[in-house]
């Protein structure tokens, strides 16, 4: 047996430094690495690593023009799939989709794909310039509600077809969680703004300020004259504990916290006008990658202890490993099987410390899941001056509970056809967090992209045109 | 862009402006408030609509110019622009026919109180109406209140106009028999008018203003305690039962970042 190559490193900022500022964490491949890591790529006959991609990357293709050293169709030949590349090649799971299929990972390393996606739509960014692609319209006029990953890529995918697309945003930015939400040193948010320049770019109007159900309704957007709609409206509202002393101060959301910290820059108040306050002591409730991105903000603001409060253990937290691994070594402290009962404050109504509960872990049940359970007697407090709760987001319903007819779970997420991501209205499509609760980008787009074609079908017989 | 297309100074600190927004003038109704940020760098801040015109396209906004961002907005001139403006947000306020109401506005949220009265004057209501300021040079829309009032009172602070302090808001009490009170103004003067009612037992609704990031329920940072459950005052408000309030908490809540104001506004004025 020959000896697989491993995977080429890719360089990151010392935790050390990095801790002390928001610049990205991982640095990237230079051309020579990307060569190095796309020769390893066997070309197989039959792609296993396609398959792992909800939106069909062609992935040996761009690989092959890596090689070629060909960066700027290799971009190009991503897009023609994905609108966001530059997002996927540092966000996705790779790990649990493409690179999982790769054969070379039956017996050593996958193929690092998501640093190759990211390697060549950095050199497009680098060394090619935006331009505005004359599409014919010859379709029909599609409002996509959120401009998160699921109606950028609705949105894209529309307009490449023909068709006139109004995005509506309630933010005063575009991107959704990608920009509100995940954090600079993970993503940076002129990446973000270049990838919605694109979408842009291929005649998609976008309008800010805007939130639906309030500026105006689904109803009134058909009034207005559009044919089809999108709801890519996300899963943005934040999840509290229901304890006591949850709403002192110092006590936040993990949305508002990375709300004010990313896309309102907090960290360089005074600078930016958005103040934000954190304590010493930090504790970050829950463990997926919401809490992980919260507690290492937390650092780079300041805090002199940040730490992950989890009611399950080590093996449980649901955070991309990649994600535990960054803040291990940036020296946050984890206390699993642990679970907050009260926060407690002082007479000013500031937080001072949280009274916890230890917690072990039921025998598996009939699913096999294994279920926190409180040790009676086992309760004791942890010091804190800020507490930020990343439990998890359900859907925000102004929409739902603007729109007649349109149904929806008990968890707020909007009820779809799965085959088409049509709702229970005819003409209204939804697809991304708002549908399968907070999940994934890649999953968002996954659905958007399903959306698009089962909306192009729909305009087209609506009006009567044959294919 | 929003562009302001009117502009006046209703009392030394006190700005009103109309700014351009058509989609959000077709919508607005009593109660609701927009979100703004001023410039690229500047912070997403909650204020009370006070009027719109639908057919000018325009929405009303009056403030106080009193930390940073709302002095900044102060400075802008007829002809310039907002650069971020969300709205109509919130719920509007249900304006049906209560019979005899009793309205209590205070400060610059007399504006706000005044478009809800026209609506209320229109769906049959008898309005008294009491009108507050700390003094007499603040306060404000005092002759367009009396319009639309059958009773009409003044109060100040420091008694230097009409009635001295609120306390003379139970003689009102005692006097005639309300249907619904409605209140506008500082949270602290809310919390005062929601007591007094309370031991009248005359449903009350207050118009809260927490300290506020996106407006849309994404944050959690306009959290109050309403009646032992938490509400988002951006989306289940910000009208509520002024009996149900835990007001002390959301007065504290609003205090939080005042170190930082301080900060941005010494920076800012040492500009
Ligand atoms: C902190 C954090 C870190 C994450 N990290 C990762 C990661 O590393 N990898 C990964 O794959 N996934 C990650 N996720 C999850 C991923 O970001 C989401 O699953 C994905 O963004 C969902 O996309 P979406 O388009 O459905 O919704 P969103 O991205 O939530 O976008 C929805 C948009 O709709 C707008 N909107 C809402 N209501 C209205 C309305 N009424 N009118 C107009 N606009 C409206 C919102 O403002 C928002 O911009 C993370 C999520 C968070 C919060
Ligand atoms: S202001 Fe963010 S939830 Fe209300």
């Amino acid at each position: 047996m020959t000896a697989i190559k491993s995977q080429v490193d890719m360089p990151r900022q010392e935790p050390n430094e990095r801790i002390k500022n928001f610049d990205e964490v991982a640095i990237g491949y230079n051309a020579e690495m990307a060569l190095e890591e796309a020769s390893r790529c066997l070309n197989c006959p039959k792609p296993q690593c396609v398959k792992g991609c909800p939106v069909e990357v062609p992935i040996p293709e761009f690989i092959k023009l890596i090689k070629e050293g060909n960066y700027i169709s290799a971009a190009k030949k991503i897009k023609e799939k994905n609108s966001l590349p530059a997002v996927c090649g540092r966000v996705c799971p790779q790990e649990d989709q493409c690179q999982k299929n790769c054969v070379l990972g039956i017996r050593g390393d996958p193929i690092a794909i998501g640093r190759l996606e990211r390697f060549a739509s950095d050199w497009e960014r680098k060394y090619s310039k935006i331009e505005k692609q004359e599409i014919q319209f010859k379709g029909g006029r599609v409002a996509v509600i959120g401009s998160g990953p699921a109606g950028l890529t609705v949105a894209a995918d529309l307009a490449k077809l023909g068709h006139k697309v109004t995005i509506f945003e309630s933010l005063h930015a575009a991107g959704g969680v990608l920009m509100y939400g995940i954090p600079e040193f993970r993503l940076p948010k002129e990446i973000v703004q270049y990838e919605v320049e694109y979408v842009n770019s291929l005649g998609v109007e976008i309008k800010l300020d805007s939130t639906i159900g309030r500026l105006a309704t689904i109803q009134e957007l058909f009034d207005d004259g559009y044919d089809a709609i999108f709801i890519g409206s996300g899963a943005g509202l934040p999840n509290f504990l229901i304890i006591p002393g949850e709403n002192l101060k110092g006590v936040y959301s993990a949305n508002e916290f990375l709300i004010r910290t990313n896309l309102m820059k907090a960290y360089k108040f005074p600078e930016y006008d958005t103040p934000i306050r954190v304590g010493k002591r930090v504790g970050v409730i829950g463990a997926g990658n919401v809490a992980m991105d919260s507690a290492r903000c937390a650092l780079r603001l300041g805090a002199e202890q940040s730490n992950i409060i989890y009611r399950r253990g080590r093996d449980e937290m649901p955070a991309r490993i990649e994600e535990v691994e960054n803040a291990e070594e940036e020296g946050i402290h984890f206390e699993f099987l642990t679970n907050p009962i009260r926060f407690i404050g002082n007479s000013r109504g500031f937080l001072e410390k949280v009274e916890c509960i230890h917690m072990k872990l039921s025998e598996p049940d009939s699913s096999g899941r294994r279920r926190p359970e409180p040790i009676p007697g086992s309760e004791f407090t942890i010091e804190l001056d800020t507490a930020i709760i990343a439990i998890g987001q359900s859907p925000n319903p102004i929409i739902q509970q603007t729109t007649q007819g349109l149904e929806t779970t008990r968890h707020g997420t909007i009820i779809v056809n799965e085959d088409s991501m049509e709702t229970k209205i005819p003409g209204v499509f939804a697809g991304g967090d708002v549908v399968s609760g907070a999940a994934t980008v890649i999953s968002a787009m996954g659905a958007g992209k399903l959306a698009a074609k089962s909306m192009h079908q729909y305009i087209l017989s609506k009006k009567g045109i044959l294919q | 862009m929003y562009e302001i297309v009117h502009k006046e100074a209703l009392s030394p600190n006190i700005k009103l402006i109309e700014v351009k927004a058509p989609a959000v003038a077709k919508k607005t109704k009593p109660g609701q408030f927009v979100i703004i940020r001023i410039h690229e760098k500047g912070e997403r801040f909650p204020i009370t609509i006070s009027n719109s015109n639908k057919d000018e396209g325009t929405i009303q906004l009056i403030f106080a110019e009193v930390g940073k961002s709302s002095i900044l907005l102060g400075k802008l001139n007829e002809g310039e622009s907002i650069l971020n403006l969300a709205g109509p947000l919130g719920n509007a306020t249900d304006t049906k026919d209560y019979g005899n109401i009793l309205c209590v506005g205070g400060g610059v949220m007399v504006g706000a109180l005044l478009f809800q009265m026209k609506v209320l004057k229109g769906s049959g209501n008898n309005i008294t109406t009491i009108i507050g300021a700390r003094s007499k040079d603040r306060l404000i829309l005092i002759d367009e209140a009396r319009k639309y009032s059958d009773d009409f009172y003044v109060a100040t602070d420091d008694g230097s106009e009409g009635r001295q302090g609120i306390e003379f808001l139970k003689e009102i009490l005692q006097q005639k028999r309300f249907d619904h009170v409605f209140t506008m103004g500082p949270t602290s003067m809310q919390k005062i008018v929601s007591e007094y009612t309370k031991s009248y037992n005359i449903p009350t609704t207050v118009n809260l203003f927490p300290i506020m990031v996106d407006g849309t329920g994404m944050c959690g940072a306009c959290r109050v305690t309403v009646g032992n459950t938490t509400r988002f005052a951006c989306v289940h408000g910000p009208d509520f039962d002024g009996h149900q309030v835990d007001f002390d908490e959301l007065i504290s809540r609003m205090r939080f970042y005042n170190p930082n104001e301080k900060i941005a506004m010494v920076l800012y004025e040492g500009v």
